[in-house]
């Protein structure tokens, strides 16, 4: 086993490979998934299974007074019915909280069902057991529960305000406070703030999101007949870090627990988690010696699933009379909702990084976030984490620099983009930026949605009685990703490392296997990874399996979210293969009696330079290493490597999108009419998986800023729980995505990639809602909130025409 | 109740009370996991099937209607000997997929506006395709699957 | 999602149908497409004892000519409205409010009748056999009665219907050549309408009616009276939201509401009357 960092990247590398990288392979997940042969958790079959359903609480808060569970008891088919407090002895810890991101940072502490207290809609407080999905449900009607509502804590200013006390040991709902300032010499940023040209001051809310896969989650708990071991069948991102927090939060061995992902219909974050149903289902499964299974509903998804973003943003931006950043200043009220699950206080410190966006920003930066409870589902990890949210505040807010100052917002970024041959970039975090070409992606951005044709239409369409307004957004951004080398994590607090695992073996019967530790969800995993081995080893991609996602199968790893499973996980296989080949070329070079140096490998075959009759196929190599009749001295047996990588840094993808949209004034209706992309993830393994979570990511990113809000009352009652009043858009309601090229390899590892999973969503609700505000900015209207609903724009212009009669009367 | 329900060309007769839907008949009773539950509004689509040669979703259909009638799932879409469908085929050489659950539903409505549309335009593939959600692929290579299976 | 327990029984006739549901009494309900009333049962918010299913009544699915009517059956399906040659020579408001009802799925399997009955002012259908002056049949245990859809509507999800009647015919007035325009505005394409307007108009004769802007379909009065004495359209449309009753909800503000009232009559007049 090996641990590498600060590789440097080796040109020759990808140069030498075998012509499978780059290719716009086809998938082979495809056919499985193409004809309903995959397996998704729920798709199990379990003879004798206990079906768990869980009753949640239908106040936002309220004290729990009894729980009486004998009627559930008494229906036929339902074999047990517990309460929070009847489990409450089960469990060794608290659910996990893995990043206590200040030492003061408030945790309470937070159970798979609730004793004494519910604090969200959606919050467990008893459950049952029964012989099916459908008598469980049944059952849970029989549940009686006393209840004392207590008042809902919904708006993030109260909350802070502590009018309401969500959880009464803490004696506040402020969780924490994490600051981020870097200046040069103490007070930079005031002095900034008080003594440039210009000084925009925004108040952006990023809205409550539901991530809404569409597989809601599903739970398998298995329980092997003898000694004692369980199998955790789960719809998770992440089955290698529930291995190890299931082990610690119920007691139990880490060793007896085994993580098995059937096919993940989609995850963008909300299966990154430890949840309770999964706690339940082990627990209970292994006390009761049979298999528990547990479903969600959709209706339960939107509220027992962790939700995305919510958060205040205060933003100062200063720049000189030429619209060069001085200073900036964020002020973050991030919503924790009811309890702090596996990432939630980190999430808006993921992007503190990234406010100063693609620009050369001064080390005059003040940041400050504050993370507070409310009686809401708890937030999470959602697809950016943090990084849209960043993107979003200096993108929009860079937009309004450029209408205060009257000039282009395209020309006010280029005047202040990192150039090119300014990368590697020390920022002003201390961060290295790897690559960058942000004049490049604008370009070629701008050359494909024809910026300046469109301004010069939107300049003759866009009179004051125009019914349609048109209007053109901008988004350049930088993406921090591959999560991070595990001693920046370690220096952040974050309770988990970076790195990645690969073992590659070449089998004695000549197929290659790869086990790596991520664990995909949609994003191709098989495919990519296998195109890697074959092309390192020359090999059909057709001939390269790859095993992932059982922890038995492929116990080390860290899984997949944040982008970071091909900076990471794919450069790991790759420096896996480089191994098995080094010890292969040795193998060859004692069998064909030549010098390693002499030996070339291509097409899956040693040759000797200058000896064109002597060759040695891959396949043979690895026999004889299985065989092991004639190896060199030093050499052990069979042809299998195992890499731990933890990468040097995070990868930084960036680019450009712009869109055109058309605003009816008489409805408030906004079409997009044309949206391009342009994301630079460095080299693409394979382009037609890159172009997908692409368009993928935009359309999140769009309906973030158009459509999707998770809109509770002041009771803290979810409005907009299913999929009928939470609008995830269809294909009629998104425009196609023309995706532009730019590709600047990445410096800090040998394939020179990038992650790409989330750059689309990052750049994409900028993007929009520069659009839209700069279709409607001439009617003088300043800015729109998300998501841009019809009824908010035509609010919006109704105000600012009677605000223009009134000036003008 | 006893339903006789004819599956991929298959008959089958199941005792099950009224409130069953149809979905929950053909991945329960008949075994057939390939139809995804993914909402509980008749949102998402994913439940498509064939019912009589026509898309429906079989969330809204209790299996009680469906007694007597004809269903094909996305298990019945290939040929015999695995040829995949081209709407299948057109999904694989497009990368209209990326976790596949949206994608037995979608290919079912896929084929359906076929049949009613056989050469539709993007706007007519976009609104045929109103009452499928898809999370992953932001629908533009779905579009474009489509479409051209509808050319193939 | 799993509906509470019923049992269920298979009419074989529209008789067998009225017998049935008076048998089995008033928490009994009939069963057409299903495309509106079981998401309710899935959600609970509608938990019937006995379901008796007419999906069987096959001749209840028809559209033919009656002299200045069309007539179509109850059981007919919105897929079969939306592609009639019949309607869509005749009343082609109508088959194209049909195609904007749902999305495919919900189009091959709910029907006219069953949207009528279960009188979701949010609905397409409801509202534009309104303003075409549709007359719905009902046959109940002592015989048929031909009713107006303008006394059709009582309230939320109520209609004039006895518990024992079923709807069995939707009449519908030639469109004679009138010129039409459906105005549906919704966020995304699946969605019922935010508001809706279904116009039809020749000369100074017209049919307006609103979707969405009270608890039940909305027949515009006011503007076709404003029309007919030589109003122009601007000043008819600006009474569209008179005696509406519009709710707010996470999609529109009451006064957001009137105002697409207004905006959506007028683009239909000036559609129907371009025609």
């Amino acid at each position: 086993m090996t641990v590498i960092d600060n590789m440097q990247p080796s040109d020759e590398s990808i140069a030498a490979g075998n012509g499978v990288i780059g290719q716009r392979m086809l998938r082979k997940e495809d056919p499985a998934l193409l004809t309903g042969e995959a397996v998704f958790t729920n798709d199990m079959k379990v003879p004798g299974a206990l079906h768990l359903a869980v009753l949640r609480s239908p106040y936002a808060h309220a004290q729990i007074v009894s729980v009486d569970v004998s009627g559930a008891l008494a229906m036929d088919g339902v074999l047990h019915a517990y309460s929070g407090a009847d489990l409450a002895d089960q469990w060794a810890a608290p659910m996990p909280c893995a990043w206590p991101v200040t030492d003061d940072m408030k945790n309470p502490p937070h159970y798979p069902l609730a004793v004494g207290k519910a604090a969200y809609v959606g919050d467990g407080v008893a459950c049952v057991l029964a012989t099916s999905d459908a008598i469980a449900r049944d059952a849970l009607e029989a549940i009686d529960v006393e209840y004392e509502p207590l008042p809902a804590v919904i708006d993030l200013e109260s909350a802070l305000a502590d009018e309401v006390i969500v959880h009464d040991e803490l004696g506040t709902n402020a969780s924490y406070t994490w600051p981020l300032v870097i200046e040069e010499n103490e007070g930079d940023c005031q002095q900034a703030m008080d003594t440039s040209a210009y000084v925009v001051k925004e108040r952006y809310v990023q809205q409550r999101l539901i991530p809404m896969a569409m597989e809601p989650r599903a739970v398998v708990a298995m329980p092997q007949p003898f000694g004692g071991d369980i199998t955790l069948y789960t719809a998770t991102q992440i089955p290698h870090v529930l291995k190890v927090m299931t082990a610690l939060t119920l007691g139990i061995p880490e060793q007896q627990l085994r993580v098995v992902c059937p096919a993940v219909g989609g995850g963008f974050g909300s299966k990154l988690d430890v949840y309770a149903e999964e706690l339940l289902c082990v627990q209970l499964a292994r006390t009761l010696g049979k298999p528990v299974r547990w479903n969600e509903e959709r209706g339960e998804n939107t509220q027992a699933t962790i939700h995305g973003r919510a958060q205040i943003q205060d933003i100062e931006l200063a720049a000189d009379e030429n619209g060069k950043i001085t200073g900036l200043r964020v002020r973050l009220l991030a919503d924790m909702g009811a309890y702090l699950q596996l990432i939630t206080p980190g999430i808006p410190l993921l992007g503190a990084f990234l406010y100063g966006g693609v620009y050369e920003i001064p080390k005059a930066f003040d940041f400050s976030c504050t993370g507070v409870f409310t009686t809401m589902t708890p937030t999470d990890a959602y697809r950016g984490a943090g990084r849209p949210e960043a993107t979003y505040a200096i993108e929009h807010a860079m937009d309004a620099l450029a209408r205060e100052m009257g000039i282009d917002p395209l020309e006010l970024r280029r005047r202040n983009f990192i150039p090119k041959d300014a990368f590697p970039y020390e920022a002003y975090t201390g961060l290295v930026y790897d690559s960058g070409d942000h004049d490049k992606a604008a370009t070629v951005a701008e050359d494909l949605v024809d910026y300046a044709g469109v301004r010069a239409r939107q300049a003759e369409q866009n009179t004051p009685d125009a019914t349609k307004r048109l209007g053109i957004g901008v988004s350049t951004y930088f993406e921090m990703c591959g999560l991070a080398p595990s001693r920046v994590l370690a220096s952040l607090n974050y309770a988990a490392g970076g790195w990645e695992s690969a073992t590659v073996r070449v089998l004695p019967t000549s197929k290659i296997q790869v086990v790596t530790g991520t664990a995909p969800h949609g994003q191709g995993h098989e495919t990519a990874w296998s195109m890697i081995a074959a092309d390192k080893f020359g090999v059909d991609p057709a001939d390269v399996d790859v095993l992932h996602s059982d922890t038995a199968i492929a116990p080390l790893g860290m899984d997949t979210y944040g982008s970071r499973s091909l900076p990471v996980g794919g450069v790991a296989i790759s420096m896996a293969c480089d191994q098995v080949i080094d010890k292969a070329r040795k193998i060859a070079a004692h069998q064909m009696e030549a010098n390693e140096d002499d030996l070339e490998f291509a097409g899956g075959m040693f040759t000797v330079k200058g000896s064109p009759d002597k060759e040695m196929p891959l396949a043979a190599v690895a026999f004889e290493a299985f065989t092991a009749h004639d190896l060199p001295d030093d050499l052990e047996p069979n042809l299998e490597m195992q890499v731990t990588y933890d990468p040097p840094n995070f990868s930084w993808p960036f680019g450009t999108h712009m869109c055109v949209v058309e605003i009816d004034t008489e409805t408030g209706n906004t079409e997009v009419l044309q949206y391009v992309a342009v994301d630079d993830c460095g080299n693409k393994v394979n382009p037609l998986i890159v172009d997908g979570q692409v368009h993928g990511g935009v359309v999140q990113g769009l309906a973030q800023a158009l459509y999707e809000e998770a809109a509770y009352d002041s009771d803290g009652n979810l409005q907009s729980s299913s999929l009928a009043e939470y609008l995830v858009p269809a294909a009629s309601d998104v425009p196609s995505i023309t995706l532009g090229e730019s590709i600047t390899p990445s410096p800090t590892n040998p394939l020179g990639v990038k992650g790409v999973g989330e750059a689309g969503t990052i750049g994409a609700a900028p993007c929009v809602m520069n659009a839209v505000v700069d279709a409607l900015s001439g009617l003088g209207i300043r800015d729109i909130q998300m998501p841009a609903s019809p009824v908010k724009v035509w609010t919006a212009i109704q105000e600012a025409r009677n605000n223009t009669q009134e000036n003008q009367q | 109740m006893d339903v006789t329900i004819t599956v991929n060309g298959q008959q089958h007769t199941h005792d099950v009370e009224p409130r069953t839907l149809l979905v929950h008949y053909i991945r329960e009773h008949v075994g057939l996991t390939g139809t995804n539950i993914g909402c509980d509004t008749s949102s998402c689509g994913a439940c498509s099937v064939h019912l009589n040669g026509e898309a429906a979703k079989s969330c809204t259909v209790l299996a009680a209607q469906a007694d007597g009638m004809e269903i094909t799932t996305i298990e019945g879409m290939a040929a015999a000997d695995g040829t995949l469908h081209p709407m299948q085929q057109a999904f694989m050489e497009n990368h209209g997929l990326q976790c596949g659950y949206c994608t037995p539903g979608m290919v079912m409505a896929a084929t359906s506006l076929l049949d009613e549309n056989p050469n539709p335009t993007e706007d007519e593939v976009r609104i045929g395709l109103e009452g499928n959600l898809c999370r992953c692929t932001g629908y533009h290579n779905i579009v474009k699957s489509v479409l051209a299976a509808a050319n193939s | 999602m799993i509906p509470a327990a019923f049992d269920y029984v298979r009419a074989e006739s529209a008789e067998e149908a009225i017998s049935l549901i008076g048998q089995h009494g008033d928490e009994s309900k009939f069963l057409a497409g299903g495309h509106s009333l079981v998401p309710l049962m899935k959600l609970r918010l509608a938990q019937p004892t006995v379901l008796i299913d007419i999906g069987r009544l096959t001749d209840l699915s028809y559209i033919r000519e009656d002299g200045d009517m069309i007539a179509i059956g109850a059981m007919t399906r919105h897929m079969d409205v939306e592609n009639s040659d019949v309607l869509k020579q005749h009343v082609p408001l109508l088959a194209h409010a049909a195609s904007h009802v749902g999305d495919p799925q919900v189009r091959h399997r709910g029907t006219i009748g069953g949207s009528i009955c279960h009188s979701d002012s949010a609905s397409d259908l409801p509202a534009t056999t309104l303003a075409l002056g549709a007359t719905y049949v009902a046959q109940g245990p002592n015989g048929t009665r031909e009713i107006a859809a303008g006394d059709f509507y009582q309230g939320f999800l109520t209609t004039v219907l006895a518990p024992d009647e079923l709807l069995t015919e939707i009449r519908v007035p030639k469109m004679n050549g009138a010129g039409w325009s459906f105005q549906k505005f919704n966020r995304r394409a699946q969605d019922w309408a935010i508001v809706g307007v279904a116009a039809w108009r020749r000369n100074g004769d017209s049919g307006v009616g609103l979707v969405n802007m009270g608890s039940v379909p909305i027949l515009a009065s006011g503007v076709s009276s404003a029309l007919a004495s030589g109003a122009s359209i601007e000043d008819a449309s600006a009474q569209a939201a008179e005696g509406c009753d519009p709710t707010s909800d996470l999609n529109a503000s009451i006064e957001y509401r009137e105002h697409l009232a207004r905006v959506l009559t007028r683009r239909a007049l000036e559609e129907a009357s371009a025609s």
